[in-house]
Protein backbone atom coordinates (compact mmCIF):
# COMPACT_ATOMS: atom_id res chain seq x y z
CA UNK A 1 0.00 0.00 0.00
CA UNK A 2 1.23 3.42 -1.39
CA UNK A 3 0.62 6.51 0.65
CA UNK A 4 2.23 9.11 -1.53
CA UNK A 5 2.35 9.26 -5.26
CA UNK A 6 5.50 10.88 -7.49
CA UNK A 7 4.66 11.73 -10.85
CA UNK A 8 8.04 12.19 -12.41
CA UNK A 9 11.59 10.83 -10.13
CA UNK A 10 12.54 14.53 -10.96
CA UNK A 11 10.06 15.87 -8.05
CA UNK A 12 10.81 17.43 -5.48
CA UNK A 13 7.27 16.77 -4.37
CA UNK A 14 4.35 14.44 -4.20
CA UNK A 15 0.78 13.91 -3.56
CA UNK A 16 -0.85 11.96 -0.93
CA UNK A 17 -3.60 9.49 -1.81
CA UNK A 18 -5.01 9.29 1.76
CA UNK A 19 -5.34 11.55 4.52
CA UNK A 20 -2.62 11.77 6.26
CA UNK A 21 -1.89 12.39 10.05
CA UNK A 22 1.38 14.51 11.46
CA UNK A 23 4.50 11.78 12.71
CA UNK A 24 2.76 9.03 10.27
CA UNK A 25 5.32 7.06 8.40
CA UNK A 26 4.74 7.08 4.85
CA UNK A 27 5.53 5.02 1.48
CA UNK A 28 5.70 6.57 -1.96
CA UNK A 29 6.30 5.77 -5.01
CA UNK A 30 6.74 7.42 -8.17
CA UNK A 31 3.56 6.23 -11.06
CA UNK A 32 6.41 3.94 -12.94
CA UNK A 33 6.74 1.86 -10.06
CA UNK A 34 10.10 2.23 -10.51
CA UNK A 35 11.72 4.53 -7.60
CA UNK A 36 10.15 4.49 -4.37
CA UNK A 37 10.94 6.50 -1.20
CA UNK A 38 10.17 6.61 2.64
CA UNK A 39 8.77 9.84 4.55
CA UNK A 40 7.54 10.99 7.64
CA UNK A 41 4.97 13.63 7.88
CA UNK A 42 5.08 16.79 9.63
CA UNK A 43 1.72 18.14 9.70
CA UNK A 44 -1.85 16.75 8.80
CA UNK A 45 -2.32 16.49 4.98
CA UNK A 46 -5.70 15.99 2.93
CA UNK A 47 -6.19 13.58 0.66
CA UNK A 48 -4.47 14.57 -2.71
CA UNK A 49 -2.55 17.46 -1.18
CA UNK A 50 1.11 17.61 -1.81
CA UNK A 51 3.90 16.42 0.63
CA UNK A 52 7.05 18.18 0.28
CA UNK A 53 10.01 15.36 -0.73
CA UNK A 54 12.57 17.93 0.76
CA UNK A 55 13.46 21.23 2.48
CA UNK A 56 13.05 24.41 0.32
CA UNK A 57 14.04 27.74 0.66
CA UNK A 58 12.51 30.90 -0.04
CA UNK A 59 12.86 31.20 -4.03
CA UNK A 60 13.23 27.75 -4.87
CA UNK A 61 11.34 26.03 -7.53
CA UNK A 62 8.70 23.59 -6.97
CA UNK A 63 9.01 20.33 -9.59
CA UNK A 64 5.94 18.43 -10.27
CA UNK A 65 5.30 16.44 -13.73
CA UNK A 66 9.10 17.13 -14.46
CA UNK A 67 8.27 20.52 -14.88
CA UNK A 68 8.01 23.59 -12.98
CA UNK A 69 4.76 24.53 -11.15
CA UNK A 70 6.15 27.63 -9.21
CA UNK A 71 8.29 29.55 -6.69
CA UNK A 72 8.38 28.80 -2.55
CA UNK A 73 7.49 31.47 -0.86
CA UNK A 74 7.53 30.54 2.62
CA UNK A 75 10.14 28.23 3.87
CA UNK A 76 9.17 24.05 3.90
CA UNK A 77 10.61 21.01 5.31
CA UNK A 78 10.37 17.64 3.83
CA UNK A 79 6.95 16.08 5.00
CA UNK A 80 5.34 19.13 5.29
CA UNK A 81 2.29 20.36 3.37
CA UNK A 82 2.86 22.14 0.43
CA UNK A 83 0.12 24.63 -0.69
CA UNK A 84 -0.86 28.22 -1.01
CA UNK A 85 0.63 28.68 2.11
CA UNK A 86 4.15 28.44 0.94
CA UNK A 87 4.01 28.12 -3.36
CA UNK A 88 2.79 30.85 -5.52
CA UNK A 89 2.73 30.70 -9.47
CA UNK A 90 5.27 32.38 -11.35
CA UNK A 91 2.92 33.34 -14.18
CA UNK A 92 0.36 35.39 -13.33
CA UNK B 1 -7.50 -2.54 -33.05
CA UNK B 2 -10.69 -2.93 -34.69
CA UNK B 3 -12.92 -0.30 -34.49
CA UNK B 4 -15.66 -0.64 -32.38
CA UNK B 5 -19.37 -0.68 -33.92
CA UNK B 6 -22.37 1.49 -32.55
CA UNK B 7 -25.22 2.64 -33.63
CA UNK B 8 -25.95 6.18 -34.39
CA UNK B 9 -28.11 8.47 -36.54
CA UNK B 10 -26.74 9.01 -39.94
CA UNK B 11 -27.78 12.19 -41.00
CA UNK B 12 -28.62 14.14 -44.20
CA UNK B 13 -24.76 15.79 -44.43
CA UNK B 14 -23.58 11.88 -43.57
CA UNK B 15 -22.09 13.00 -40.35
CA UNK B 16 -23.32 10.51 -37.00
CA UNK B 17 -25.05 11.95 -34.52
CA UNK B 18 -26.11 9.46 -30.87
CA UNK B 19 -28.67 11.64 -29.77
CA UNK B 20 -32.10 12.64 -31.28
CA UNK B 21 -33.10 15.96 -30.56
CA UNK B 22 -35.63 18.40 -31.48
CA UNK B 23 -34.59 21.80 -30.43
CA UNK B 24 -36.16 25.11 -29.89
CA UNK B 25 -33.51 27.64 -30.12
CA UNK B 26 -34.37 31.25 -29.59
CA UNK B 27 -32.15 34.07 -31.50
CA UNK B 28 -31.80 36.47 -28.61
CA UNK B 29 -32.71 36.79 -24.77
CA UNK B 30 -36.14 38.07 -25.30
CA UNK B 31 -37.39 35.30 -27.59
CA UNK B 32 -36.70 32.97 -24.71
CA UNK B 33 -40.07 33.21 -22.97
CA UNK B 34 -41.69 31.91 -26.22
CA UNK B 35 -39.49 29.53 -27.41
CA UNK B 36 -39.61 28.09 -24.03
CA UNK B 37 -43.22 27.82 -23.96
CA UNK B 38 -42.79 25.64 -27.59
CA UNK B 39 -40.74 23.81 -25.34
CA UNK B 40 -43.22 22.89 -22.74
CA UNK B 41 -46.25 22.58 -25.20
CA UNK B 42 -44.79 19.61 -27.43
CA UNK B 43 -42.74 16.67 -25.69
CA UNK B 44 -39.99 15.28 -26.55
CA UNK B 45 -38.39 18.65 -27.64
CA UNK B 46 -35.68 20.53 -26.18
CA UNK B 47 -35.66 24.69 -25.63
CA UNK B 48 -32.97 26.50 -25.32
CA UNK B 49 -32.61 29.46 -23.74
CA UNK B 50 -29.77 32.03 -22.98
CA UNK B 51 -28.70 35.56 -22.19
CA UNK B 52 -27.66 36.95 -25.71
CA UNK B 53 -28.19 38.04 -29.30
CA UNK B 54 -29.07 41.89 -29.41
CA UNK B 55 -26.67 44.46 -30.48
CA UNK B 56 -24.04 42.15 -30.63
CA UNK B 57 -20.96 42.91 -33.70
CA UNK B 58 -17.97 42.31 -34.93
CA UNK B 59 -16.16 38.93 -33.92
CA UNK B 60 -18.60 38.49 -31.29
CA UNK B 61 -21.23 38.47 -33.47
CA UNK B 62 -19.84 36.15 -35.78
CA UNK B 63 -19.22 34.13 -32.33
CA UNK B 64 -22.54 33.85 -31.80
CA UNK B 65 -24.09 32.92 -35.00
CA UNK B 66 -21.63 30.40 -35.19
CA UNK B 67 -22.72 29.31 -31.72
CA UNK B 68 -26.23 29.46 -33.09
CA UNK B 69 -26.14 27.62 -36.23
CA UNK B 70 -23.41 24.95 -35.50
CA UNK B 71 -25.75 23.96 -32.42
CA UNK B 72 -28.46 23.54 -34.57
CA UNK B 73 -26.87 21.81 -37.06
CA UNK B 74 -25.28 19.31 -34.62
CA UNK B 75 -25.54 15.94 -35.66
CA UNK B 76 -27.02 15.22 -32.15
CA UNK B 77 -29.93 17.65 -33.26
CA UNK B 78 -32.69 15.54 -35.84
CA UNK B 79 -34.92 18.86 -36.55
CA UNK B 80 -34.63 22.41 -35.17
CA UNK B 81 -36.99 25.85 -34.42
CA UNK B 82 -35.25 28.88 -34.64
CA UNK B 83 -37.36 31.67 -32.87
CA UNK B 84 -36.38 35.34 -33.06
CA UNK B 85 -37.81 38.70 -32.63
CA UNK B 86 -37.16 39.77 -36.18
CA UNK B 87 -37.32 37.54 -39.49
CA UNK B 88 -33.28 38.87 -40.50
CA UNK B 89 -30.79 37.36 -37.36
CA UNK B 90 -33.69 34.43 -37.41
CA UNK B 91 -33.12 33.50 -41.34
CA UNK B 92 -29.67 33.75 -41.01
CA UNK B 93 -29.39 31.36 -38.74
CA UNK B 94 -32.41 28.47 -40.39
CA UNK B 95 -29.99 29.39 -43.58
CA UNK B 96 -27.17 28.23 -41.91
CA UNK B 97 -28.51 24.96 -39.96
CA UNK B 98 -30.31 24.08 -43.45
CA UNK B 99 -27.19 23.55 -45.29
CA UNK B 100 -26.82 20.42 -43.13
CA UNK B 101 -29.72 19.04 -44.92
CA UNK B 102 -31.88 18.60 -41.58
CA UNK B 103 -35.49 19.92 -41.37
CA UNK B 104 -35.36 23.54 -39.82
CA UNK B 105 -38.09 26.27 -39.54
CA UNK B 106 -37.66 30.15 -38.29
CA UNK B 107 -40.36 31.94 -36.64
CA UNK B 108 -40.08 35.72 -36.16
CA UNK B 109 -42.38 37.39 -33.11
CA UNK B 110 -42.58 41.48 -34.70
CA UNK B 111 -45.69 41.83 -36.37
CA UNK B 112 -47.43 38.47 -34.59
CA UNK B 113 -46.92 38.65 -31.33
CA UNK B 114 -46.25 35.69 -28.72
CA UNK B 115 -49.29 34.07 -29.20
CA UNK B 116 -49.28 33.65 -32.38
CA UNK B 117 -46.14 32.77 -33.00
CA UNK B 118 -46.41 29.78 -30.24
CA UNK B 119 -49.03 28.43 -31.83
CA UNK B 120 -47.18 28.35 -34.86
CA UNK B 121 -44.31 27.13 -33.77
CA UNK B 122 -45.48 24.42 -31.32
CA UNK B 123 -47.55 23.20 -35.31
CA UNK B 124 -44.33 22.87 -36.60
CA UNK B 125 -42.35 21.29 -33.98
CA UNK B 126 -45.13 18.74 -33.16
CA UNK B 127 -44.61 17.64 -36.91
CA UNK B 128 -40.86 17.78 -36.52
CA UNK B 129 -40.77 15.24 -33.17
CA UNK B 130 -43.31 13.10 -34.78
CA UNK B 131 -40.69 12.65 -37.61
CA UNK B 132 -37.45 12.51 -35.44
CA UNK B 133 -39.43 10.12 -33.35
CA UNK B 134 -39.36 6.83 -36.41
CA UNK B 135 -35.65 8.03 -37.02
CA UNK B 136 -33.49 4.45 -36.39
CA UNK B 137 -30.22 4.24 -35.31
CA UNK B 138 -28.30 2.50 -37.89
CA UNK B 139 -24.37 0.47 -37.64
CA UNK B 140 -21.78 2.99 -37.15
CA UNK B 141 -18.36 3.06 -36.05
CA UNK B 142 -16.65 4.96 -33.09
CA UNK B 143 -14.18 6.61 -35.33
CA UNK B 144 -16.94 8.62 -36.69
CA UNK B 145 -18.15 10.47 -33.55
CA UNK B 146 -16.61 13.82 -32.97
CA UNK B 147 -15.30 13.83 -28.91
CA UNK B 148 -14.09 16.99 -27.46
CA UNK B 149 -12.54 16.70 -24.22
CA UNK B 150 -11.93 19.10 -21.53
CA UNK B 151 -11.38 18.88 -17.26
CA UNK B 152 -13.56 20.58 -14.30
CA UNK B 153 -13.02 21.11 -10.48
CA UNK B 154 -9.43 19.19 -11.07
CA UNK B 155 -7.43 18.12 -7.96
CA UNK B 156 -4.19 16.55 -8.04
CA UNK B 157 -6.35 13.56 -8.66
CA UNK B 158 -7.01 14.30 -12.12
CA UNK B 159 -3.61 15.02 -13.54
CA UNK B 160 -2.44 11.22 -11.82
CA UNK B 161 -5.61 9.18 -12.86
CA UNK B 162 -8.70 11.03 -14.58
CA UNK B 163 -6.76 13.02 -17.15
CA UNK B 164 -4.30 10.53 -18.17
CA UNK B 165 -7.31 8.10 -18.61
CA UNK B 166 -8.96 9.97 -21.08
CA UNK B 167 -5.13 10.46 -22.66
CA UNK B 168 -5.01 7.05 -23.39
CA UNK B 169 -8.61 6.61 -24.89
CA UNK B 170 -7.59 9.87 -27.16
CA UNK B 171 -4.40 7.92 -28.42
CA UNK B 172 -7.04 4.76 -29.05
CA UNK B 173 -9.14 6.87 -30.97
CA UNK B 174 -7.00 9.09 -32.60
CA UNK B 175 -5.35 5.84 -33.99
CA UNK B 176 -8.52 4.57 -35.31
CA UNK B 177 -8.82 8.02 -37.36
CA UNK B 178 -11.05 9.43 -34.97
CA UNK B 179 -11.74 13.42 -34.56
CA UNK B 180 -11.41 15.10 -30.74
CA UNK B 181 -10.24 18.60 -29.71
CA UNK B 182 -9.66 20.03 -26.49
CA UNK B 183 -9.07 23.26 -25.74
CA UNK B 184 -9.22 25.45 -22.33
CA UNK B 185 -6.16 28.24 -23.84
CA UNK B 186 -6.03 30.11 -20.37
CA UNK B 187 -5.86 26.68 -18.54
CA UNK B 188 -2.21 25.32 -20.27
CA UNK B 189 -0.23 28.53 -18.63
CA UNK B 190 2.94 27.19 -17.53
CA UNK B 191 2.71 24.22 -19.99
CA UNK B 192 2.16 25.54 -23.01
CA UNK B 193 5.48 24.70 -24.44
CA UNK B 194 5.07 21.21 -23.89
CA UNK B 195 1.31 21.57 -25.94
CA UNK B 196 3.53 23.07 -28.70
CA UNK B 197 6.03 20.73 -28.66
CA UNK B 198 2.65 18.53 -29.37
CA UNK B 199 1.51 19.69 -32.43
CA UNK B 200 1.95 17.70 -35.74
CA UNK B 201 3.77 20.22 -37.65
CA UNK B 202 6.26 23.39 -36.67
CA UNK B 203 3.34 25.31 -38.04
CA UNK B 204 0.34 24.44 -35.87
CA UNK B 205 2.54 24.78 -33.08
CA UNK B 206 3.15 28.41 -34.13
CA UNK B 207 -0.50 29.23 -34.80
CA UNK B 208 -1.59 27.14 -31.75
CA UNK B 209 1.17 30.40 -29.47
CA UNK B 210 -0.30 32.98 -31.28
CA UNK B 211 -3.87 32.08 -29.73
CA UNK B 212 -2.40 31.52 -26.18
CA UNK B 213 -0.52 34.43 -26.82
CA UNK B 214 -3.36 36.18 -27.37
CA UNK B 215 -5.28 34.79 -24.52
CA UNK B 216 -2.50 35.68 -21.85
CA UNK B 217 -2.29 38.87 -22.85
CA UNK B 218 -5.67 39.27 -22.48
CA UNK B 219 -5.10 38.25 -18.88
CA UNK B 220 -2.51 40.29 -18.12
CA UNK B 221 -4.25 43.56 -19.12
CA UNK B 222 -6.88 42.55 -17.23
CA UNK B 223 -6.21 40.69 -14.12
CA UNK B 224 -5.77 42.92 -10.46
CA UNK B 225 -4.08 39.68 -8.81
CA UNK B 226 -2.50 36.14 -9.62
CA UNK B 227 -5.78 35.26 -9.95
CA UNK B 228 -5.96 32.55 -7.08
CA UNK B 229 -9.47 31.46 -6.26
CA UNK B 230 -10.20 32.17 -10.04
CA UNK B 231 -7.72 30.30 -11.97
CA UNK B 232 -6.80 28.02 -10.18
CA UNK B 233 -10.85 28.10 -8.87
CA UNK B 234 -11.22 27.83 -4.96
CA UNK B 235 -12.76 24.44 -5.60
CA UNK B 236 -9.36 23.25 -7.32
CA UNK B 237 -7.17 24.65 -3.88
CA UNK B 238 -9.38 22.92 -1.74
CA UNK B 239 -8.63 19.70 -3.69
CA UNK B 240 -5.01 20.07 -3.30
CA UNK B 241 -3.90 22.48 -6.81
CA UNK B 242 -1.56 25.34 -5.87
CA UNK B 243 -0.77 27.33 -8.91
CA UNK B 244 -2.22 27.43 -12.79
CA UNK B 245 1.44 25.48 -13.92
CA UNK B 246 1.11 22.57 -11.63
CA UNK B 247 -3.38 22.68 -12.86
CA UNK B 248 -1.82 22.67 -16.72
CA UNK B 249 0.55 20.12 -16.46
CA UNK B 250 -2.61 17.76 -15.02
CA UNK B 251 -4.94 19.18 -17.79
CA UNK B 252 -2.54 18.16 -20.59
CA UNK B 253 -2.43 14.74 -19.80
CA UNK B 254 -5.78 14.44 -21.51
CA UNK B 255 -3.95 15.29 -24.92
CA UNK B 256 -2.64 11.48 -24.64
CA UNK B 257 1.25 10.28 -25.19
CA UNK B 258 1.56 9.80 -28.75
CA UNK B 259 -0.97 12.16 -30.86
CA UNK B 260 -0.38 14.98 -32.14
CA UNK B 261 -2.65 17.55 -32.98
CA UNK B 262 -3.11 18.70 -36.27
CA UNK B 263 -4.90 22.26 -36.17
CA UNK B 264 -5.85 24.94 -34.34
CA UNK B 265 -9.74 26.11 -34.32
CA UNK B 266 -11.47 29.36 -33.71
CA UNK B 267 -14.25 29.19 -30.66
CA UNK B 268 -17.23 27.03 -32.02
CA UNK B 269 -15.32 26.35 -35.03
CA UNK B 270 -15.60 22.95 -36.77
CA UNK B 271 -12.55 20.85 -37.40
CA UNK B 272 -12.35 19.90 -41.33
CA UNK B 273 -11.02 16.38 -40.65
CA UNK B 274 -10.35 13.87 -38.37
CA UNK B 275 -7.62 13.98 -36.04
CA UNK B 276 -6.58 15.63 -32.57
CA UNK B 277 -7.88 19.56 -32.44
CA UNK B 278 -7.24 22.14 -29.93
CA UNK B 279 -9.83 24.90 -29.88
CA UNK B 280 -9.49 28.50 -28.46
CA UNK B 281 -11.87 28.14 -25.63
CA UNK B 282 -12.44 29.40 -22.08
CA UNK B 283 -11.85 27.30 -19.45
CA UNK B 284 -15.06 27.59 -18.00
CA UNK B 285 -16.69 24.30 -18.05
CA UNK B 286 -20.66 25.17 -19.75
CA UNK B 287 -18.95 28.08 -22.16
CA UNK B 288 -16.61 25.56 -23.33
CA UNK B 289 -18.86 22.25 -23.64
CA UNK B 290 -21.24 24.98 -25.71
CA UNK B 291 -18.74 26.11 -27.94
CA UNK B 292 -17.62 22.30 -28.85
CA UNK B 293 -20.95 21.38 -29.29
CA UNK B 294 -21.46 24.21 -31.64
CA UNK B 295 -18.67 22.96 -33.03
CA UNK B 296 -19.97 19.33 -34.10
CA UNK B 297 -18.99 17.68 -31.35
CA UNK B 298 -21.57 14.83 -30.38
CA UNK B 299 -19.76 13.42 -27.01
CA UNK B 300 -17.73 14.65 -24.44
CA UNK B 301 -14.66 13.49 -21.69
CA UNK B 302 -15.10 15.10 -18.57
CA UNK B 303 -12.58 14.06 -15.66
CA UNK B 304 -13.33 16.22 -12.63
CA UNK B 305 -11.38 15.76 -8.89
CA UNK B 306 -13.75 17.55 -6.62
CA UNK B 307 -16.82 16.96 -8.27
CA UNK B 308 -18.03 19.50 -11.87
CA UNK B 309 -21.71 18.68 -12.31
CA UNK B 310 -21.91 20.75 -15.64
CA UNK B 311 -23.87 19.24 -18.70
CA UNK B 312 -24.59 19.99 -22.03
CA UNK B 313 -27.95 20.02 -23.61
CA UNK B 314 -26.71 18.50 -27.30
CA UNK B 315 -23.97 15.76 -26.11
CA UNK B 316 -23.96 13.25 -23.48
CA UNK B 317 -20.75 14.29 -21.04
CA UNK B 318 -19.63 11.11 -19.68
CA UNK B 319 -18.01 12.34 -16.57
CA UNK B 320 -14.48 10.27 -14.59
CA UNK B 321 -13.18 11.03 -11.27
CA UNK B 322 -10.05 9.11 -9.76
CA UNK B 323 -10.91 10.83 -6.28
CA UNK B 324 -11.87 8.15 -4.17
CA UNK B 325 -13.74 10.62 -1.88
CA UNK B 326 -15.88 12.43 -4.89
CA UNK B 327 -16.49 8.70 -6.23
CA UNK B 328 -18.54 8.22 -2.92
CA UNK B 329 -19.93 11.44 -2.24
CA UNK B 330 -20.96 12.18 -5.31
CA UNK B 331 -21.67 9.02 -6.75
CA UNK B 332 -24.83 9.97 -9.01
CA UNK B 333 -22.54 12.82 -11.00
CA UNK B 334 -19.69 9.99 -12.01
CA UNK B 335 -20.27 7.72 -14.57
CA UNK B 336 -16.22 5.82 -14.13
CA UNK B 337 -14.70 5.51 -11.34
CA UNK B 338 -10.73 5.75 -11.84
CA UNK B 339 -9.91 5.81 -8.28
CA UNK B 340 -8.10 2.29 -8.60
CA UNK B 341 -5.36 3.93 -10.33
CA UNK B 342 -4.28 6.14 -7.00
CA UNK B 343 -4.21 2.96 -5.03
CA UNK B 344 -2.40 0.73 -7.19
CA UNK B 345 -5.37 -1.41 -8.57
CA UNK B 346 -6.05 -0.31 -11.95
CA UNK B 347 -3.58 1.05 -14.74
CA UNK B 348 -4.30 3.29 -17.60
CA UNK B 349 -4.42 0.92 -20.11
CA UNK B 350 -6.98 -0.86 -17.92
CA UNK B 351 -9.03 2.70 -17.40
CA UNK B 352 -8.76 3.57 -21.04
CA UNK B 353 -10.69 0.57 -22.33
CA UNK B 354 -12.97 1.30 -19.65
CA UNK B 355 -13.88 4.34 -20.58
CA UNK B 356 -13.92 3.54 -24.55
CA UNK B 357 -16.43 0.49 -23.47
CA UNK B 358 -18.53 3.46 -21.66
CA UNK B 359 -18.40 5.55 -24.64
CA UNK B 360 -19.68 2.71 -27.03
CA UNK B 361 -22.41 2.44 -24.36
CA UNK B 362 -23.42 5.95 -24.61
CA UNK B 363 -22.94 6.13 -28.17
CA UNK B 364 -25.74 3.54 -28.27
CA UNK B 365 -28.16 5.45 -26.32
CA UNK B 366 -27.41 5.11 -22.67
CA UNK B 367 -27.96 8.16 -20.04
CA UNK B 368 -24.96 9.38 -18.38
CA UNK B 369 -25.37 11.21 -15.32
CA UNK B 370 -25.65 14.38 -16.31
CA UNK B 371 -28.29 13.55 -19.07
CA UNK B 372 -29.85 11.79 -15.61
CA UNK B 373 -29.90 14.33 -13.91
CA UNK B 374 -30.92 17.50 -16.09
CA UNK B 375 -27.45 18.86 -16.44
CA UNK B 376 -28.35 21.03 -19.37
CA UNK B 377 -26.07 24.41 -19.36
CA UNK B 378 -25.80 26.07 -22.30
CA UNK B 379 -24.01 29.51 -21.96
CA UNK B 380 -22.26 31.54 -25.03
CA UNK B 381 -19.17 32.70 -24.65
CA UNK B 382 -19.42 36.42 -24.92
CA UNK B 383 -16.50 38.51 -26.23
CA UNK B 384 -17.31 42.43 -25.16
CA UNK B 385 -19.90 44.50 -25.06
CA UNK B 386 -22.79 44.75 -27.26
CA UNK B 387 -22.89 47.98 -29.13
Amino acid sequence: MRDFLIHNSQDNVGVVVRDVKSGEELAGETIDKNNSLRLTAQEDIPLAHKIALRDFKVGDTVIKYGEDIGRVVAAIRAGEHVHVQNLKTKRW
Amino acid sequence: MEVPRIKGYRRENGRVGIRNHVVILPVDDISNAAAERVGRTIEGTLALPHAYGRLQFGEDLDLFFRTMTGTGANPNVAAAIVIGIEPGWTDRIVQGIAKTGKPVAGFSIERSGDLKTIAEASRKAFEFVQWASELEREECTLNELYVSVKCGESDTTTGLASCPTVGNAIDRLIELKGTASFGETSELTGGEHVVKAKAATPEVGEQFMKVYNEYNEFILQNKVDDLSESQPTKGNIRGGLTTIEEKAFGNIEKLGKKTRFVGCLKPAEAPSGNGLWFMDTSSAAAEALTLWSASGAVMHLFPTGQGNICGNPIMPVIKLSGNPLTCATMSEHIDLDVSGILTGEMDFDQAGERLLNLMVRTANGRLTANEALGHREFVMTKLYRSA
